[in-house]
């Protein structure tokens, strides 16, 4: 195992994110803040209460989420395709270092940076709201293990994509339509019974209601269906991540 | 693994890319440890294919390549870990500090830290007043510094330089090649391409020529000179001629410059040279001349002709 190797992209990962310390950090805290005001005081007064958890707290983990998910899949996705873009992706390829040493290197910085924004998030909403964590280690296995999911989903959208547009494209067309619809700020089963069975496709319901039952113990799903369908999610973008190396898809030609 | 083996071996390499295009065509060569290795040829000829495959960056489609012994490919931890590339394009990581970016080759290369051999490093290629600069600051001269202090951050065996005084100045293109004398003489290996074939002339042990992703020739770069280089014998007469005598038919003459220059060509592999028997037969025909010069043809003539012969 190259250690040193890890290390070497890992902590270059990091220092990405301290250069842009200011914009890493502050934005997703004034972003929290704005939903606070404009989810929490303008329809939070309407809705007071959604299974016995006020409205402000009860969307909590989906904003939590909503940032978790965009954060880990643009940071990812731009560690690698900046590389690809600059041509200093030679010097990875050349190194001695293999797949699960890139994706540790790679993966995990961006996983990293999302938790923290995470626990930035949740530290502001604090602020707003009362937040009580009922399983704080599943609290923190969903956090950790959808950091991961989607850091490895944007490290194959960075890898995908031929251009800046492609590489933004994704976040904002599909990832944040479906956090929206995946019941960050309402309860599914608020929804009519068709669009219940609907939603029940989009993915990022299972994350956001297993996120939400380690608070409230509040599900639309199943928790195990939600950790079930997370660990599929990152087994397929591990699978695909494997034949990408083993084809050298868009990294050696 | 015998002491004579070659550091480098490949056998057989065939690279085709997807589109059908065949960029290697079954490449044998053995480089030897210690030398430098200079690989000519016309642009698209395979060289940067040639070296890519070694170091990891393409795949190859055919055949093998061994470095130390290891496969390239199987091994590849062994072989890249010995291997440092300065790519032809001036890629580097714009925003990080000269330090910071050879720091992290030599971890990407599963070297422990050593700020020591950094600071030697980034000394010799005069970029240690500039360990603090952010790359993208710096000029083009000395970013290409910067790339060759990367590929030797993690001290590697065998060094691949392609085209590395592409844009350079002449002033840091012999502090290059300084260091690259000072890289021989420590033992490692060096291969190189370069477009400025008198660098070739003057840096290499031996010379590979490419074309059309064929390997037409590898030789000892003196050998190769002195067996298809070309002598000239210049004769600065007193008197232009009109027309060179009937008597003067045996020997290869042509006029240089203007009727006043008379040259000879000669093979100095060649037993008898000629030059006696010429210089009697223009004094029998009463041609007088009032200075003489030779010249050898060049590197750079010898690989025209050999590129132009094989098209």
């Amino acid at each position: 195992m190259n250690w040193y190797g890890v290390s070497a992209i890992y902590r270059f990962e990091m220092a990405r994110m301290r250069r842009t310390l200011f914009q890493s950090i502050v934005s997703p805290v004034i972003s929290t803040s704005l939903y606070f005001i404009v989810f929490g005081a303008a329809i939070g007064s309407r809705i007071t209460e959604i299974d016995g958890v006020s409205y402000g707290s009860f969307i909590v983990p989906g904003l939590i989420m909503l940032s978790l998910l965009t954060e880990s899949i643009s940071n990812a996705s731009f560690g690698i395709y900046f590389p690809r873009f600059s041509g200093t992706i030679y010097e990875v390829l050349s190194a001695p270092v293999s797949v699960p040493e890139i994706l540790l290197g790679y993966v995990g910085a961006a996983a990293t940076k999302s938790v923290i924004i995470g626990a930035i998030i949740l530290t502001t909403a604090n602020l707003f709201v009362d937040i009580s964590i009922m399983h704080p280690l599943w609290m923190a296995v969903f956090l950790v293990l959808t950091a991961i999911t989607f850091s490895l989903f944007g490290f194959l959208l960075g890898i995908w994509a031929d251009n800046w547009e492609k590489l933004s494209i994704v976040p904002t067309l599909i990832i944040v339509p479906l956090t929206f619809l995946g019941g960050s700020f309402y309860s599914i089963s608020m929804l009519p019974d068709f669009w219940q069975t609907v939603t029940l496709f989009n993915p990022v319901v299972y994350l956001i209601s297993g996120f939400r039952w380690s608070f409230y113990e509040n599900a639309d799903v199943a928790v195990e269906l939600s950790l079930g369908m997370t660990a599929a999610f990152m087994f397929i973008c591990l699978l695909a991540i494997w034949w990408i190396f083993k084809t050298g898809y868009r990294l050696r030609t | 693994m015998t002491a004579t083996a070659p550091v480098i071996r490949i056998e057989n390499l065939g690279k085709t890319y997807a589109g059908g295009f065949d960029a290697l065509k079954s490449i044998n060569l053995d480089i030897d440890e210690g030398e430098i290795f200079a690989l000519l040829g016309p642009n698209g000829a395979g060289k940067t294919t040639l070296i890519n495959i070694i170091c990891g960056i393409v795949t190859k489609t055919t055949g093998k390549v061994l470095v130390n012994g290891f496969d390239s490919v199987g091994e590849f931890r062994q072989t890249r870990s010995m291997i440092g590339l300065v790519p032809q394009e001036l890629t580097t990581e714009t925003f990080e500090s000269v330090w910071a970016t050879t720091a992290f080759s030599r971890g990407l290369f599963g070297k422990p830290p050593d700020p020591d051999h950094l600071e030697r490093v980034l000394k010799s290629l005069s970029l240690w007043d500039k360990k603090d600069n952010i790359i993208m600051t710096l000029s083009g001269g000395m970013k290409r510094r910067v790339l060759i202090a990367k590929a030797l951050a993690h001290e590697p065996k065998v060094l691949f330089l392609d085209e590395p005084t592409a844009g350079v100045d002449v002033e840091l293109r012999q502090d290059m090649w300084d260091v690259v004398r000072g890289l021989r003489e420590s033992g490692v290996t060096i291969i190189l391409t370069t477009h400025y074939i008198e660098e070739a002339e003057q840096m290499a042990d031996r010379i590979g020529v490419i074309n059309h992703g064929e390997l037409i020739l590898v030789q000892d770069k003196n050998k190769l000179m002195r067996e298809l280089g070309r002598k000239q014998l210049i004769l600065n007469l007193d008197e232009p001629l009109n027309e060179i005598p009937a008597s003067l038919d045996s020997f290869d003459l042509g006029f240089g410059n203007d009727a006043s220059e008379l040259v000879y060509s000669y093979d100095t592999q060649a037993e008898h040279t000629g030059i006696t028997s010429l210089l009697s037969a223009l004094s029998r025909a009463d041609i007088r001349f009032h200075d003489v010069k030779t010249t050898q043809s060049s590197l750079e003539e010898i690989f025209v002709d050999l590129v132009k012969r094989i098209k």
